[in-house]
């Protein structure tokens, strides 16, 4: 195996802006996505995802404008995810520069989507984004609309789907520990990674780095995604490689 | 003025590769097109790509530039990226079978097939995404300032198969050692976005940008 395994910024923007409070050490406001993701490109982050929040449709054109300036500055991998309904904003995020877009709840209402997705752009730029929370012993459940809406569907059948669709990548996000800083779930991120031929994203939860590590060596995922450990300056994703690799996990180093 | 064509044949990352190039242009000016006389008249020419080979093929045809990219490859410096290099072969095993421009011998063949015949690779994951290593076969004016073995961003479920060893220009490990550069002549193809692979990519496209096509 020579393929590293990926450290991913995620970025939450509303409006043009980052939220949830990025801040740097050394920089007092960096609300500003370009900003934020040039510093990340910096400390070695192997791709970046921006999720826009918008609410109102009519701030959407912001987020394009947010991808090009980005993609015109930074160059690595760029998902975005959030408010993607139809082909048309998957060809604007990627004529802005995106590399892959994340879909949710659209996924959910019409299943049929990501595949004519895949056959329309590829799957290498299709990824299913999949919130779920456990509701019994080694059994999750998806949620759509950030969290709040139950569907009923079990989480593994669901990513198993999704990958037989065309999705080249599941990013999955554990709501019961999304915000607790408690680690990721390692039993669904390892049941969700063993159950598709896809790579897989884990996300929430992450507190310390360690908890990166265990995302990988026990949760099996290819990638890990996290927020605030990296927006409040309590660590770099250069410290975050540097932890990971400590445990054995292959890395990408910074230097050509 | 030198001049880069991108060939814009309204598939994939077209964006993301014209701003990378601009990053690195210095005094090369950038061109977006798919005009077939602006790719004629460029100094060098750049064909990148993602997305299914089928609609890249059929596109390239309709416009007019499969002829235009063989007659550029016989004579200046032409840079294949991703489906961009898949698009040099005979065939591609995707969709049943899909013939591609005939420029260098091979096929793409897909990735899980392969890996299910391995032992102990059947898990490995396709998409192969992520950043791995390239490890070059030999040296090329392309690798200047480039350490052996760095790390470039892939994202792929076909890999190249070429008949010849001798064009294989670099390897990647992933299950087996597959193709990830092809070096003929004044061709060089790439099955990684240097695009999108930081320090390492945008070397490798200034590189291109001061190459002449030999080696």
């Amino acid at each position: 195996m020579s393929l590293a395994k990926r450290i991913i910024p995620c970025l939450d923007v509303d409006d043009g802006r980052v939220v949830k409070g990025v801040q740097f050490v050394d920089i007092l406001d960096a609300g500003d996505p370009v900003e934020v993701a040039r510093r990340y490109d910096e400390q070695g982050a192997d791709e970046l995802v921006f999720l826009d929040i918008t609410a109102s449709s009519d701030n959407r054109g912001t987020m394009v404008h947010v991808v090009e300036e980005v993609a015109s500055q930074v160059f690595i991998p760029l998902t975005v995810g959030g408010g993607i309904r139809e082909l048309s904003d998957i060809r604007r995020m990627l004529n802005a520069g995106a590399d892959k877009v994340g879909i949710n709840t659209t996924a959910v209402n019409n299943p049929g989507f990501v595949r004519q997705a895949a056959e329309h752009f590829g799957s290498q730029c299709i990824v299913v984004a999949i919130d779920a929370k456990q509701v019994g012993e080694n059994r999750w459940e998806i949620f759509t609309h950030g969290g709040r809406t139950p569907t009923g569907i079990d989480a593994v059948v669901w990513a198993k789907k999704m990958a037989d669709f065309g999705a080249g990548e599941i990013l999955l996000t554990s709501m019961d520990r999304d915000g607790t800083r408690d680690g990721y779930d390692l039993a669904l991120t390892r049941a969700i990674s063993e159950a598709v031929p896809v790579p897989v994203i884990a996300s929430g939860g992450v507190g310390t780095l360690e908890h990166l590590a265990d995302g990988v060596i026990e949760g099996k995922a290819d990638a890990v995604l996290a927020a605030s450990i990296f927006h409040f300056g309590h660590h770099t994703v250069q410290e975050a490689k540097d932890a990971m690799s400590a445990r054995g996990i292959e890395m990408r180093a910074l230097d050509v | 003025m030198a001049t880069v064509a991108v060939i814009d044949y309204g598939m994939g990352n077209i964006r993301s590769v014209s701003k990378a190039l601009e990053h690195v242009s210095g005094d090369t000016k950038v061109i977006v097109t798919h005009e077939a006389e602006e790719v004629l008249r460029a100094d060098r020419v750049v064909l990148p790509g993602v997305g299914a080979l089928q609609d890249c093929v059929s596109e390239l045809k309709r416009l007019g530039l499969d002829d235009v990219i063989r007659e550029t490859v016989r004579n200046k410096p032409f840079m294949g990226i991703c489906l961009g290099m898949q698009a040099l072969l005979n065939s591609s095993a995707e969709n049943g079978g899909t013939e591609a421009l005939g420029i260098i011998p091979g096929e793409a063949r897909h990735f899980a097939a392969q890996l299910k015949k391995i032992p102990g690779t059947e898990r490995l994951k396709v998409p192969h995404m992520g950043w791995n290593q390239v490890h070059q076969a030999k040296a090329h004016p392309m690798w200047r300032g480039i350490k052996q073995d760095s790390r470039f961003y892939f994202v792929h479920s076909y890999y190249v198969a070429v008949k010849s060893d001798s064009v294989a220009g670099a390897t990647t490990p992933y299950g087996f050692d597959f193709t990830s550069v092809i070096d003929q002549k004044n061709i060089f193809a790439v099955q990684f976005h240097p695009e999108k692979s930081q320090h390492a990519g945008l070397a490798l496209l200034a590189n291109f940008l001061s190459w002449d096509g030999t080696h």
